[in-house]
């Protein structure tokens, strides 16, 4: 079973956008795979629909063919078919609804304290991360920008338009709250495998939850049209275990704490 | 694809030389009172929940701690370690930009909050 796991999570897990991709990247969060286990119930009742939809649309123009059948029926009322291609759509509405809004609402639901809290403030065209858990003042003690690495700066099997120098660093398995907030206009901080998107409002600050449930490195790109570099503003979130987090966020602090 | 991306991509060890210096923040004594020095035990602290604010918007939130803060201050001197736990949830709520900007105003006498 764990041999199983561990084939098929380092095999390919898909955390970033693919060519021609169709379905969703691999869920990363309780919240992304209650939206995934969503999809699929809902998908269901929908291929179910079509196809009968479309069978009746299909049956109905063959059939009626001036030839074949020259004389058209003239019914106008039928009650009992209407009262039940009333009824019948409606049940199937609130099958649909009855999963959809128990994610809804244990989305909303703020259970435990966070661990940590991160702000992402977008600024055109960067992101700035800070983790202010650690200050003893005023001053910012961990703070960096986060810009898109150009094409040709690449290196081989890296990802293009997806990349950036400093990745946001957090600790997987730990409940996580980030705010957003914008510096000029309007962005978003959106990241599919996590399942979060979150405008980035200026004069507010946006708060989501998160607990990322494995390690691993996840893209996502500004999603609010925020001036020409709007498409070059990634977001990289990388999960490390908690011993490397601590070790990571030491590390950015000595520097700082040695000037001072 | 993504295969090629954990073969070629700088692990965070390699990024950050993790390895060259996790034996030198060992030796270095703690600077943060919260900080995570014991690898084993990492304790993460940071504002709570507040049920004032139950929603997405946590504006009112930062503004209201930094508000808090300063009003026990006034009280209770500025080395009072009550207030020390404001002065961290604000911190870690309110963007630096914010907290500079309403330093200011204090200052001049402009900061628009019952203080």
């Amino acid at each position: 079973m764990i041999v199983l796991k561990w084939l098929f999570l380092t095999i390919s897990p898909c955390d970033a956008a693919e060519p021609w991709q169709l379905g969703f990247q691999d869920a990363a969060t309780p919240i992304m795979q209650g939206i995934i286990d969503l999809h699929h119930d809902i998908f269901f009742f929908l291929i179910l629909i079509l196809v009968f939809v479309l069978w009746i649309l299909v049956r109905a123009l063959w059939h009626f063919h001036y030839k074949e059948n020259a004389i058209p029926q003239r019914i106008v009322h039928g009650t009992t078919i209407e009262i039940l291609w009333t009824i019948f759509p409606s049940l199937i509405l609130m099958f649909i609804a009855i999963p959809s809004f128990a994610l809804l609402y244990s989305m909303d639901e703020v259970v435990v304290d966070p661990a940590i809290t991160i702000k992402a403030i977008g600024h055109q065209w960067y992101w700035t991360y800070e983790y202010s858990d650690y200050n003893s003042s005023d001053e910012q003690s961990l703070t960096f920008d986060s810009y898109m690495i150009p094409e040709e700066d690449l290196e081989l099997g890296q990802l293009r338009l997806l990349e950036v120098d400093n990745r946001v660093v957090v600790p997987a398995k730990t409940h996580l709250r980030i705010i957003v907030t914008s510096a000029d206009v309007l962005h978003s901080w959106a990241v599919p495998s996590l399942g979060v998107k979150c405008d980035a409002v200026p004069g507010r600050l946006n708060q989501i939850s998160i607990l990322v449930q494995r390690e691993g490195v996840y893209y996502g790109q500004c999603s609010e049209i925020c001036g020409t570099n709007h498409a070059f503003m990634p977001i990289v979130v990388e999960a490390v275990s908690r011993k490397d987090y601590g070790s990571w966020v030491s590390n950015q602090l000595i520097p700082q704490t040695g000037e001072a | 694809m993504a295969e090629a991306v954990s073969a070629k991509t700088p692990s965070l060890s390699e990024q950050y030389h993790l390895e060259n210096e996790v034996k030198q923040v060992k030796e270095d004594p703690s600077d943060e009172n919260t900080s995570e020095e014991t690898p084993d035990d990492i304790t993460l602290k940071t504002a709570p929940a507040d049920f004032r604010f139950p929603t997405t918007n946590q504006t009112r939130h930062c503004f209201t701690r930094y508000i808090e803060y300063h009003r026990c201050v006034a009280a209770k001197g500025d080395d009072a370690p009550e207030c020390d736990k404001f002065a961290k949830f604000y911190r870690s709520l309110c963007p630096s930009e914010w907290v500079d900007r309403w330093n200011e105003q204090r200052e001049n006498g402009t900061f628009p909050g019952p203080l």
